[in-house]
């Protein structure tokens, strides 16, 4: 299986999360907003130059920073 | 025993309106999360009963992200569970997300009701929901609203008195409890499928690279001629024909009463300008002073709320603050710190406020220090665009040139300088919605309000003041200590001192004052310019001491001040 970041899945494409890198404190952020591993997401678009990238989880649309959308990690769905 | 109700609720979910809605209290609703950090209070009479009701800021779980969150959680926990009612607001258009937190609570052993709001806006998407079905999942009183029209407000206050603290449940893990609201969704909601509104295709473009930088220009551009035409036809077609018109002969009567000289004359009228009351020079109690106040800012304060107060509740700030991400990470910000900034641009003291939804310590003196050099609230720039847009747009744009341009210089010079990092966006764009007028117009009056409140006092004192120095020929000891450097380095006459220290106290008096100096366009340029970067008015003074703690205000106005030095001398040796 292919594990790759937020950043490098494409815009449109569905992917289930497997994987969030980095602490305790960001693990908990994103899970009260509904992202955690095994969670499907689909990547709307990422803005130029290390930008946000946005995600839509369920009905909620999200935007991440770059560095924060590295350290989750997701397989194509 | 029931002593207090809680309004709990993820943000944008149209806590605010419910709240107003159950009190009848004015209070600020915003469609961006963490706005009401300080959380607003209210009566609601239950049964005979004057029960205190709290608006907490928006929350998305019960363990605290940020410090919006953690006071909310705070409060939550103030009293014993028996003593106070829960109301959970829901977004019935995201039911998924908006459980989580009431399953939370009622594992918790809150007394819990929920309030199912905008049902019209879900209704519209084509989402259906069982409210019985869902009561019985979670074995508490479940509501359908639409606060905004009222709908199911009554019915909700009704129900209050069914909260019962629920039986002891188990507490899930946070994966159980997504894959419990995953079930509960599966049953309660039904998705009929509708065709792509477009309101939801504007939404969705919003969010991508090209889409979004083209709404958010056709937006800001829009936004910015509605301002600009709201203000200028308010001067044009109310307050100039109301002081040229009627109060200038009542003025005049008055003048030629007092014999058109002596101490009370000098006071009430100000100088008579060629035998001739003038409004922006006299500098009277009665001329000058509401002149400059009604006449020339109030318009253009009252069009900046109005579309400002439009802007945060469409739920376009989440987005444009998705495009400035990029930029603003330079700056040692994120892409979030444009709410603030906006706000400061009506006025810096609401906008260094707003710093507090920036989670470091870093992040909100960098935020706060720009603010306050490099952005002018709206009574200083509708004082450049009165006196400055005399001489031509090319000078307007100069001096939001050279804020623009100070702004990105020091914010990187900053984020070099300040150690730490600045910290990832993580934020929830909202749907659009179009905000209901009756929430816009309160908001609207409760900011002017404010405005005036905080504004007039100080405007009748500092023309006062001014008036008074130069009635009595006291210019010179003031002058004569700065003209040195004013001279020198910035090219301006030594009265001009005067119009800067006046800044101190309001920075449209200020800028009206200079008009009596004749200035060239270049003097006038650059001191305009001064009067923006150097020193803040005395309210935001203030609230930055308030805000950072003494060490980190002493930072602020220390590079105010080399800045101000700066700016002022490059421009008057490099302009011609």
């Amino acid at each position: 299986m292919n594990k790759l970041s937020l950043v490098e899945l494409k815009a449109n494409q569905k992917a289930k999360v497997v994987e969030i890198l980095g602490g305790v404190g960001l693990k908990q952020r994103l899970l009260s907003l509904g992202i955690y591993p095994g969670r499907e997401l689909t990547k709307v678009s990422n803005f130029a130059l290390r930008g946000p990238v946005t995600v839509k989880v369920g009905r909620t649309t999200l935007a991440l920073g770059y560095g924060m959308a590295q350290k989750i990690l997701v397989e194509i769905i | 025993m029931i002593k207090k109700i809680y309004l709990v609720g993820n943000p944008n979910v149209g806590k605010s309106v419910v709240f107003s809605r159950l009190t009848g209290v004015e209070v600020i609703a915003s469609n961006y999360p963490g706005t009401t950090v300080e959380f607003t209070k209210g009566y609601l009479n239950l049964e005979g009963q004057n029960l205190e009701v709290i608006d907490l800021p928006g929350i998305y779980s019960l363990e605290p992200t940020s410090k919006a969150e953690e006071v909310a959680v705070k409060l939550l926990n103030e009293l014993p569970k028996e003593q106070s009612i829960i109301i959970n607001i829901l977004d019935a258009t995201n039911l998924e997300r908006n459980l989580f937190l009431t399953l939370q609570l009622i594992e918790e052993g809150f007394r819990v009701v929920v309030c199912l709001n905008m049902c019209d806006d879900a209704k519209h998407r084509g989402i259906d929901i069982d409210v019985g079905k869902l009561e019985n999942f979670l074995g508490v009183p479940v509501i359908a609203t639409c606060a905004v029209t009222g709908l199911g407000i009554k019915n909700l206050i009704q129900r209050l008195k069914e909260a019962k603290p629920p039986s002891p449940k188990e507490k899930l893990t946070h994966q159980q409890r997504w894959q419990r609201i995953g079930e509960i969704v599966e049953t309660v909601q039904h998705l009929s499928h509708r065709h792509h509104t477009l309101r939801e295709l504007l939404e969705d473009i919003s969010i991508r690279p090209l889409g979004g930088i083209f709404v958010s220009s056709v937006i800001i551009y829009l936004s910015f001629k509605l301002v600009r035409f709201l203000g200028e036809t308010l001067i044009n077609k109310i307050f100039d024909p109301f002081f040229f018109g009627i109060y200038k002969s009542l003025l005049i009567n008055l003048s030629n009463f007092l014999g058109q000289k002596g101490l009370l004359h000098h006071i009430l009228i100000g100088e008579l300008i060629k035998g001739e009351i003038d409004f922006r020079q006299s500098l009277g109690l009665l001329t000058t002073a509401p002149y400059v106040e009604f006449a020339m800012v109030l318009p253009y304060v009252f069009a900046f709320y109005l579309v400002l107060g439009i802007l945060e509740d469409i739920g376009f700030l989440p987005r444009f603050a998705l495009l400035l991400d990029n930029l603003l990470h330079r700056l040692g910000l994120h892409g979030y710190a444009i709410i603030p900034v906006l706000l400061g641009l009506g006025c810096n003291v609401p906008g260094i406020l707003a710093t507090r939804i920036l989670e470091s310590k870093r992040e909100r003196l960098i935020a706060s220090t720009l603010i306050s050099i490099g952005i002018p609230c709206v009574a200083l720039q509708a004082m450049i665009f009165g006196i400055l847009g005399k001489l031509g747009g090319f000078y307007v744009a100069g001096v939001y040139l050279v804020l623009f341009s100070l702004w990105l210089i020091l914010g990187l010079i900053l984020n070099t300088l300040l150690k730490g990092y600045s910290p990832e966006l993580l934020i929830e764009i909202p749907p659009y919605r179009f905000p209901p007028f009756l929430v816009i117009f309160k908001k609207l009056y409760i900011r002017i309000k404010g405005f005036l409140f905080e504004a007039l006092p100080i405007v009748f004192l500092g023309v006062l003041f001014v008036n008074i120095l130069l009635y009595f020929g006291w210019f010179d000891l003031f002058t004569g200590l700065f003209s040195g450097l004013v001279k020198g380095l910035f090219g301006l006459p030594k009265e001009a001192v005067i119009s800067l220290a006046v800044g101190f106290l309001r920075k449209d008096v200020a800028v009206g004052m200079l008009v009596p100096l004749n200035l060239t366009p270049k003097q006038l340029f650059i001191s305009t310019c001064l009067l923006a970067i150097s020193f803040p008015c005395m309210a935001t003074f203030i609230v930055l001491w308030k805000e950072l703690g003494f060490k980190d205000f002493l930072k602020a106005t220390l590079i105010m001040v080399i800045s101000g030095l700066i700016v002022g001398g490059v421009l008057n040796f490099f302009l011609h």
